[in-house]
């Protein structure tokens, strides 16, 4: 045992020297009072390890000396020991009362004096050992909680809330859900329409956060360049198969919602049912089809998406298994079957969300959820309406690319293998504002490269698309002839420049087709009449000509080149709608 | 009274055994101690102070019962009983008798040390 400092506190001068020299020849340092005011004056002053101190004294007695040093002591374990000769138990009582740990009864015996003091010594480093312990699991708890801070603001600045704010999507989320493995992303596509992915990673705390990081990633980084839901899927399956250990995936469902059309895909891989409520009352259930994401090799997976057709009002509703599985102060799950409960006494058109918010509420008592309960309602919106545009991709830069040009080359096989489209999108999106206008630049572009591929490349007839049974046949001979595309191109040529709040974009257009059916129609004009472009794929050209300001057809009518003029809102000057100029030239 | 002995001859060994060469010493604290001890009860005495008598009479029998004066320490309980009753009317018989006592303990003590 190492030497304890001992303070004795005893107005009789005889029994402090009999006292002081026992407990120093048991190898200890004393410290003396000679009443309790000098005690407590030399317990702040030295911090003593054990004090004895007499009952009875002048100035201050042992009982209020022993609460004062008491409260010194605070959360230190200072045992204080009454010395004393009472031999009435009232008395000893009032001594514990005032804080007293045990007594010392005169004639003092050394023995005795030896096995209290080992025994308050043991006491006093069990003490220390458990305050100790204590900070550190508090030292602990704050860095962990720290981290989690830390790991919360980096995995913020990844997965964003996307469009999650727009007024057609209703959510709960808990601040912290991402630990829970909870995640939730929404993104406007470039084409228009939305794309929403809930996910439930198998898993609590840094695990599951760590795996919810590259799943942000992707989905809003292909989601921004235009890649369907499919395509996203995959790309996530195959990155948490890769990254995430044996017996951890995420369960999920991604919605892709086209309002143009009024169609909505849907993946569902292991959540509880999603549901399609329609503006009249109908319910479409939207159960899991597929094994969570993470868990199949790429070859085995399958992204297909179920097809549903939708109305302005429907509602789509996704939650994670927290909804059904929580409790209420019995310990009771709630279970799936309320959520059909809730959606089945909708009003119409009603939305979904805070009934069910509230249903659970009801059942917890609580008036939020737990931590583990993420719940999505979207709302099909009008493509035409404010919801539909609101919170459509923000430029993410002020500086960038605004001067440049680049020529993309896609050459043989690839043709057959490949879309451009995603990496071009990206590159335009590079100049900052532009991003603004991702929709529309999507739309040339992708008007340009299908016309480019399938007139031009391919050479197939637009006319055939025009009866049913021609439909399935183009598409057939679409198929048929990608397998050959050997010493064919297409050739992208991007140059834009910058101008006072917008810029100007051409695109050119080349391939290795024998001219499209258009400029087989145009020989019969003359080069200054505008050109019918009904032969032309149709619908292709009225989008081009009406969203450039100037549409050229060069060569054999397998170049087209159009200048897409822009301008940031609040900007006054030409913009992309403006007055369009089309020629015809050789 | 009590049939306790004037000293506890096996306790003072002790204390001479913890004490050494400060034995002396202790035994002349103790005996000036006391001394002022008993000057104080004799005042709370006169002043009719029962609580001040009770209290000094209890110091004083703490001192004691460690000095191995076991006898002196009976009659100081004694006068701390009175003392804490509130009725001193004994009182002056008792601490005659302490009186006596404590010169017969101090002079046994001062033999004691001698012959240590």
């Amino acid at each position: 045992m190492p030497p304890l400092k001992v303070l004795i506190a005893e107005d009789s001068d005889s029994d402090r020297l009999i006292l002081a020299r026992l407990i120093q020849k048991l190898g200890h340092q004393v410290l003396e009072a000679v009443d309790g005011a000098e005690a407590v004056e030399l317990f702040g002053l030295h911090q003593p390890d054990l004090v004895l101190l007499d009952a009875l004294m002048p100035r201050m007695d042992g009982m209020e000396a022993a609460r004062q040093i008491k409260w010194l002591a605070a959360d230190r374990l200072v045992p204080v020991v009454f010395l004393t000769s009472l031999s009435e138990t009232a008395d000893l009582a009032q001594c514990l009362e005032a804080g007293g740990d045990d007594f010392l009864i005169k004639p003092y015996n050394s023995a005795i004096l030896e096995a209290k003091i080992r025994a308050f010594n043991r006491m006093r480093v069990l003490h220390l050992e458990l305050a100790e312990q204590h900070a550190q699991i508090q030292r602990q708890n704050e860095r962990l909680l720290e981290e989690q801070r830390l790991a919360l603001r980096v995995f913020e600045n990844v997965a964003h809330t996307g469009c999650l704010d727009a007024a057609n999507i209703r959510h709960y989320a808990s601040p912290l859900s991402v630990f829970n493995g909870d995640v939730l992303f929404a993104s406007q596509r470039p084409g228009g329409g939305l794309l929403v992915f809930l996910g439930d990673f198998t898993g609590h705390g840094l695990p599951a956060a760590i795996g919810a990081m590259p799943v942000a990633e992707i989905f809003y980084g292909m989601a921004a360049r235009g890649f369907d839901g499919p395509d996203i899927l995959r790309e996530i399956n195959r990155k948490l198969q890769r990254i995430l250990p044996v017996g951890m995936f995420c369960c999920g469902a991604m919605i892709e919602s086209d309002f143009k059309h009024g169609l909505l895909r849907v993946w569902n891989g292991g959540l509880p049912d999603g549901w399609l409520v329609r503006a009249d009352g109908e319910r479409v259930a939207i159960p899991s089809r597929h094994l969570p994401l993470g868990v199949q090799d790429p070859q085995r997976f399958s992204a297909s998406m179920v097809v549903l057709n939708t109305s302005p009002g429907d509602w789509l509703v996704l939650m994670t298994d927290g909804f059904s599985e929580s409790r209420n102060q019995l310990g009771e799950c709630l279970g799936e079957e309320v959520v059909r409960e809730v959606l089945a006494d909708l009003g119409a058109g009603q939305s979904p969300f805070e009934p069910l918010m509230e249903r659970i509420s009801e059942h917890t008592g609580e008036p939020l959820p737990a931590d583990d309960l993420t719940l999505c309602c979207l709302q099909i919106v009008d493509d035409n309406t404010e919801e539909a545009q609101a919170g459509r991709l923000s430029e993410s830069a002020l500086s960038g690319a605004t001067d440049w040009r680049c020529v993309y080359e896609l050459r043989e096989q690839t043709l057959a293998e490949f879309s451009p489209l995603p990496m071009l999108l990206h590159i335009c999106m590079e100049v900052p504002g532009l991003r603004r206008k991702s929709g529309e630049i999507y739309t040339l572009l992708s008007e340009l490269y299908n016309n480019a591929l399938e007139h031009g490349v391919l050479a197939l007839s637009s006319e055939w698309k025009v009866s049913a049974g021609g439909f399935s046949r183009y598409y057939q001979e679409r198929e048929r002839r990608l397998a050959d595309t050997d010493g064919h191109f297409i050739r992208f040529e991007l140059s834009h420049r910058p101008r006072l709040g917008g810029g100007c974009l051409t695109i050119r257009c080349e391939d290795s087709g024998e001219g499209f059916v258009f400029a087989e129609a145009s020989d019969t004009v003359s080069a200054s009449q505008p050109v019918s472009g009904t032969t032309y794929s149709g619908r292709g050209l009225e989008i081009l000509r009406r969203m450039s300001s100037h549409l050229q057809v060069h060569g054999a009518g397998n170049c087209v080149e159009i200048v897409y003029e822009w301008m940031l809102p609040g900007e006054t000057g030409h913009g992309g709608n403006g007055p369009m100029m089309m020629e015809n030239s050789r | 009274m009590n049939d306790k002995p004037h000293l506890d001859v096996e306790a003072l060994a002790e204390l001479q055994d913890v004490m050494e060469h400060e034995f002396d010493l202790l035994i002349q604290t103790y005996l000036a101690d006391s001394t002022t001890r008993l000057d104080a009860l004799k005042t709370a005495l006169e002043e009719k102070d029962a609580d001040q008598f009770a209290k000094t009479a209890h110091s004083l029998k703490g001192s004691c019962i460690n000095m191995g004066a076991p006898r002196l320490g009976g009659f100081c309980f004694e006068a701390e009983q009175l003392g804490k009753s509130g009725d001193l009317g004994g009182a002056g018989e008792v601490l005659a008798r302490i009186d006596a006592e404590f010169e017969e303990v101090a002079r046994r003590l001062r033999h004691f040390g001698a012959d240590a």
